[in-house]
């Protein structure tokens, strides 16, 4: 008995040695334990002494220690610095803000501010603490409230306590009321309809004298303004009283409680101004009222200094906006002149970013510093060189097109990679638009392609085939020299340029006779054999090639043979496309030798389809593609032998494929999903979507069909085919699929930076330059960014709008843009790419509009998504449409 | 404004401020990501660098950078003078402030944030309201801390 007895005392002895030895009577201090981490010597090291902390911490926790809870917390919110997990302090964190200290307290908010955010579930707890803190007698406590409540508000937590806060918003102590507007500006912002509870309380903010209640009034108001339109409306009436509190600081004398730098509480100043914008955006007596201030400010304002620059800059934002005098235009682009030749980078930054914004409102204005921008190029910062290159598009016209260009070209042989694809699009748009002959042009783009290498999206390269295609002989007979020389020299690392060459030499291979002292055939099949067996060559740029030689035997008889060898080792390619280009042209060398000759005749010259409202060349082309179908049929029919109808499969698929694409068309022509708000479209209005989508079809079949067997079908196949998938789901996807297959190297984002480029390079859609109209941000609230851009063929307005998720962590699902115009315009809503928007993705809705009778282009718009499943609604006016869209 | 990180010149976060809500993990990458950015930028370049959707401003004094992410529509000069005021503000509490002020008492470097930047806006432009703010705060945990000493030794 007394042997079990010492053998217990004997344990519960040990459990109680162990227990002290772990748990220490004194945890370390904050600054101890820093240090502590400070001196440990390798990661590994850190990691032991934070691990060990770490259990001690728990340890105490877990004792419900609450003495000790408050140091403990500071450590933990240090580790959590480190980037080690401290999510268990969380509830900690509750305890210390829920205890009557303010130490307590002010550790707990900071580490509930750390440690929680809005999706943590421990809201409904930290709630109540807040509740009570934000009517505590002390004002400090309640300050940690309104400043914890304003920086992890969730939207329950904002319905919850919005009542306490509008109580605050009404305090007689600015402290508090300063904190309570930005409260209420978060509060707002996680529930848009709590908006009119704070609305009266708004009322007495702008007679404020103290800064920080009016700077925060200010933002309140600003909030209010952006989010609903209404509001805007029934804030206008403080114009005046901006003015003057905008007055009172530029021409109140020094204050040092407020003075930076000689220039009076600029912070505020820009707050002011940036309400104003808001204010006098579209509404001309706003303008009116304000303009002599902003040209007060606008001269006064001293420019030596980063701050007065701040002003500066925020005042020329407001000119631009609003409707102002044609002289403070003029004032507020030369001062951005002025900013352009700051040797500050920040401030030369700033306007070119702000040049580019009012570029198409005051394009002379900004030729004027042309010179300058084009110095930007070349600067060591790539922020500015990427605002630089922007610019100078935009400011690229008929009569600098050639020097522009050239500075462009000798910019892009030298940039980096991420800027070459958005560039050489841009440079083959530009030249396009203003190329002032052919010659010229075809030059460009050749010096394009060489400049940017393998960077060249697929549509420059179809481009540049295109142009050469259908200009004239003595043009063509100079691309072949310029390009044969390249070929016979060029490294065969840019595929680009092969693709190109290779085309051009294929196709026009007469004219190489020509070249220099004549090409011999032996040569030309050098050149050829150096690439089909080069391991640096892409699959397709072999496609062209082998393509582009058959082309050539038919041209230069005496390679027939070495023509027929090299494609024939080609039929056991380990590629499926060149295995099978192998094989079905071996059987033209063979069997079908006879049909050689004008299977591979020369292409007519690709028609350029534009997207036309015109319902002829739609019938037309309706017509022409019945008219390809028995054709591909009979061939089909006649021929039973699997490997000619594999030779004739690219024209025979393509042909299925547009059939099918119709087919898909006419299935969903009943039901595509159009929207037709404000005024019922006239029945030619979905005649006209029809008769487009067709035109494109047109494109397509025309510049396939003519190309029997050439590579540019292969293409054409594989886009039918993923276009056939995808009309059947929604016949509105037709653009973004053949946008995708036709730039797919190019990655998301420039896609939809450069949707509208691409669309005009491509041989089969070639729309009218967006360029010139620009593009215009119509919305961007709640993590959701819309722009614009336009085209325009006479009456009609093609509107492409882009919609990006700007948030990094927000899933948008169920995007829906609903918009109407005035009565006298026409306006026609396509099906989006998609209704959902992943953090940073993008989604495109082409939007026509038709304006017969030249109206002023207005547009109201309704959004709803949901936003992580929480439903967001807004609504906008949009009233800065480019009056070129109408004005023609 | 919709974060702010302080970070020293060896990457070393030294403070972290998020007024809008993103995952732990979300909060780590972005911080990575742009720690890498900015140490790799040359002294000449620019403090301005557009990531994202969003316009990050740095300037960095001595061994600290100072980065904060801002709206399209902000703006990046007057972010500057934000920073800028910051600094100043922690340069009077703690007189002529260098990194390891800011180490050892990186609680009150967040104290004085937050009483000059709240849910992302700016909401005091006097720094002495701000300094005066901060010092009564303190004082009420001395007063505290005293209490505290005297309920020990059984005094109070």
């Amino acid at each position: 008995m007394s042997s079990i007895k010492q053998v217990i005392n004997e344990a519960v002895e040990k459990g109680k040695e162990v227990y002290d030895k772990v748990r220490q009577p004194n945890p370390i201090r904050l600054r101890d334990l820093i240090r502590q981490i400070r001196s440990a010597k390798t990661a590994a090291e850190e990691r032991s002494v934070v691990n060990k902390e770490c259990a001690a911490i728990r340890l105490t926790f877990r004792e419900e220690d609450s003495v000790w809870r408050c140091r403990n917390v500071a450590k933990l919110l240090y580790i959590h610095m480190l980037g080690y997990p401290a999510h268990f302090g969380q509830m900690e964190c509750l305890k210390l803000i829920a205890s009557p200290r303010f130490t307590d307290k002010r550790i707990g908010y900071l580490g509930a501010m750390l440690l929680l955010d809005e999706r943590q579930d421990v809201h409904l707890l930290i709630t109540n603490s807040l509740k009570n803190d934000l009517k505590s007698p002390t004002q400090f406590v309640q300050g940690l409230a309104l400043c914890t409540l304003a920086a992890i508000a969730s939207p329950e937590m904002a319905r919850d306590l919005a009542d306490e806060v509008e109580r605050l918003l009404k305090s007689s102590n600015a402290y508090i009321r300063k904190k309570a507007a930005i409260c209420a500006v978060r509060i707002m912002s996680k529930v848009p309809e709590l908006l009119e509870m704070f609305l009266p309380a708004t009322r007495n903010l702008l007679s404020e004298k103290n800064h920080g209640v009016l700077i925060t009034g200010i933002t309140l108001i600003t909030s209010m303004c952006v989010q609903s339109p209404d509001t805007l409306d029934h804030f206008k009436k403080t114009v005046g009283n901006l003015v003057r509190i905008l007055k009172n600081l530029v021409m109140a004398g020094y204050s040092p409680e407020h003075d930076v730098q000689g220039v009076s509480d600029p912070f505020l100043q820009v707050k002011v101004l940036k309400l104003l914008r808001i204010l006098g955006r579209g509404d001309g007596q706003a303008s009116e009222t304000m303009n002599d201030i902003l040209a007060q400010v606008a001269t006064n304002t001293e420019a030596t200094k980063n701050v007065g620059n701040a002003i500066l800059y925020e005042t020329v934002l407001s000119i631009m906006d609003i409707q102002s005098e044609t002289g403070l235009r003029v004032l507020a682009v030369n001062i951005l002149g002025r900013f352009l030749l700051n040797v500050d980078k920040n401030i030369k930054y700033v306007a070119l970013h702000t040049l580019l914004k009012v570029v198409h409102q005051d394009n002379q204005a900004v030729q004027r510093h042309r010179t300058t921008i084009l110095e930007c190029l070349k600067d060591a910062d790539i922020t500015i060189r990427r605002r630089a290159m922007e610019l100078c598009f935009a400011l690229i016209n008929p009569s600098n097109v050639r020097t522009m260009m050239k500075e462009l070209i000798s910019f892009l042989e030298t940039a980096e990679t991420e800027f070459k694809a958005v560039c050489s699009s841009k440079c083959v748009t530009a030249a396009e638009q203003f190329s002032p002959n052919t010659r010229w042009h075809i030059d460009t783009l050749l010096k394009v392609i060489i400049a940017a290498g393998n960077s060249v999206p697929d549509d420059v390269v179809a481009c540049t085939i295109q142009l050469i295609a259908e200009s004239g002989e003595a043009e063509q007979q100079y691309a072949v020299a310029e390009l044969w020389q390249r070929l016979s020299a060029a490294p065969l690392d840019t595929q680009p340029l092969l693709q190109v060459a290779t085309w051009v030499c294929g196709e026009f291979a007469n004219f190489l006779s020509l070249v220099g002292g004549g090409v011999s055939e032996g040569e030309v099949v050098a050149v050829y054999q150096r690439i089909l067996w080069s391991s640096q060559c892409s699959a397709v740029t072999k496609q062209y090639a082998i393509t582009s030689s058959m082309k050539l035997a038919s041209r230069m008889p005496g390679t027939n043979s070495l023509v027929a060898q090299m494609v024939s080792a080609y039929g056991s390619h380990l590629n499926v496309e060149l295995q099978q280009r192998g094989v079905e042209y071996t059987q033209l060398f063979t069997r079908y030798d006879s049909m050689r000759g004008p299977l591979l005749e020369r292409m007519p010259p690709f028609e350029r389809s534009r997207l036309r409202v015109s319902q002829d060349a739609a019938a037309a082309n309706a017509a022409a593609a019945a008219a390809a179908a028995p054709l591909a049929n009979g061939l089909h029919n006649n021929n039973n032998n699997d490997a000619v109808a594999a030779v004739q499969a690219p024209s025979q698929s393509d042909s299925n494929a547009l059939l099918d694409l119709l087919g898909g068309l006419d299935d969903s022509a009943n039901d595509v999903p159009v929207q037709v708000k404000s005024a019922p479209l006239p029945p030619a209005g979905t005649g006209s979507l029809n008769s487009d989508i067709l035109d494109l079809l047109g494109g397509l079949g025309g510049g396939g069909g003519g190309d029997s067997g050439g590579t540019l079908i292969s293409r054409t196949v594989n886009n039918g085919g993923i276009l056939d998938t995808g009309l059947g789901s929604a016949s509105n996807n037709l653009l973004d699929d053949l946008l995708n297959n036709s730039s797919s190297n190019l990655n998301n984002s420039t896609l939809a930076n450069n949707t509208i480029n691409s669309t005009n390079s491509l041989p089969v859609s070639t729309l009218p330059s967006s360029d010139e109209y620009g593009s215009l941000t119509i919305y961007e609230r709640n993590n959701l960014r819309l722009v614009m851009t336009f085209q325009r063929q006479d009456s009609l307005t093609t509107i492409t709008l882009t919609a990006t998720n700007s948030s990094t962590s927000c899933n948008i699902t169920d995007f829906l843009f609903q918009a109407a115009v005035p009565k006298s315009l026409q306006l026609q809503l396509l099906t989006p790419s998609s209704t959902s928007l992943a953090p940073a993705a993008s989604l495109t809705q082409f939007i026509r509009v038709n304006n017969p009778n030249k109206a002023v282009l207005r547009m109201k718009l309704r959004l709803s998504w949901f936003a992580d499943g929480v439903k967001i609604e807004d609504q906008n006016e949009v009233n800065n449409f480019p009056p070129a869209l109408w004005q023609y | 404004m919709q974060f702010m990180l302080l970070f020293s010149r060896q990457g070393k976060l030294r403070l972290q401020k998020w007024y809008v809500a993103h995952p732990d993990k979300a909060k780590k990458k972005i911080t990575r990501e742009l720690i890498t950015t900015i140490l790799a930028r040359k002294p000449k370049m620019s403090s301005f660098l557009e990531w994202r959707d969003l316009k990050i401003v740095y300037k960095r004094y001595a061994s600290l950078y100072f980065c904060c992410a801002i709206d399209q529509e902000d703006n990046e000069l007057l972010t500057l003078e934000v920073i800028h005021r910051y600094v100043e503000l922690l340069d009077k509490y703690f007189g002529s402030v260098c990194e390891l002020d800011i180490i050892f008492n990186f609680e009150k470097a967040y104290f004085m944030l937050d009483e000059l930047v709240v849910g992302g806006e700016v909401c005091e432009t006097s720094k002495k309201n701000v300094l005066k703010a901060i010092a009564a705060q303190d004082l009420l945990q001395e007063d505290e801390a005293v209490e505290g000493a005297l309920r020990e030794i059984g005094l109070y």
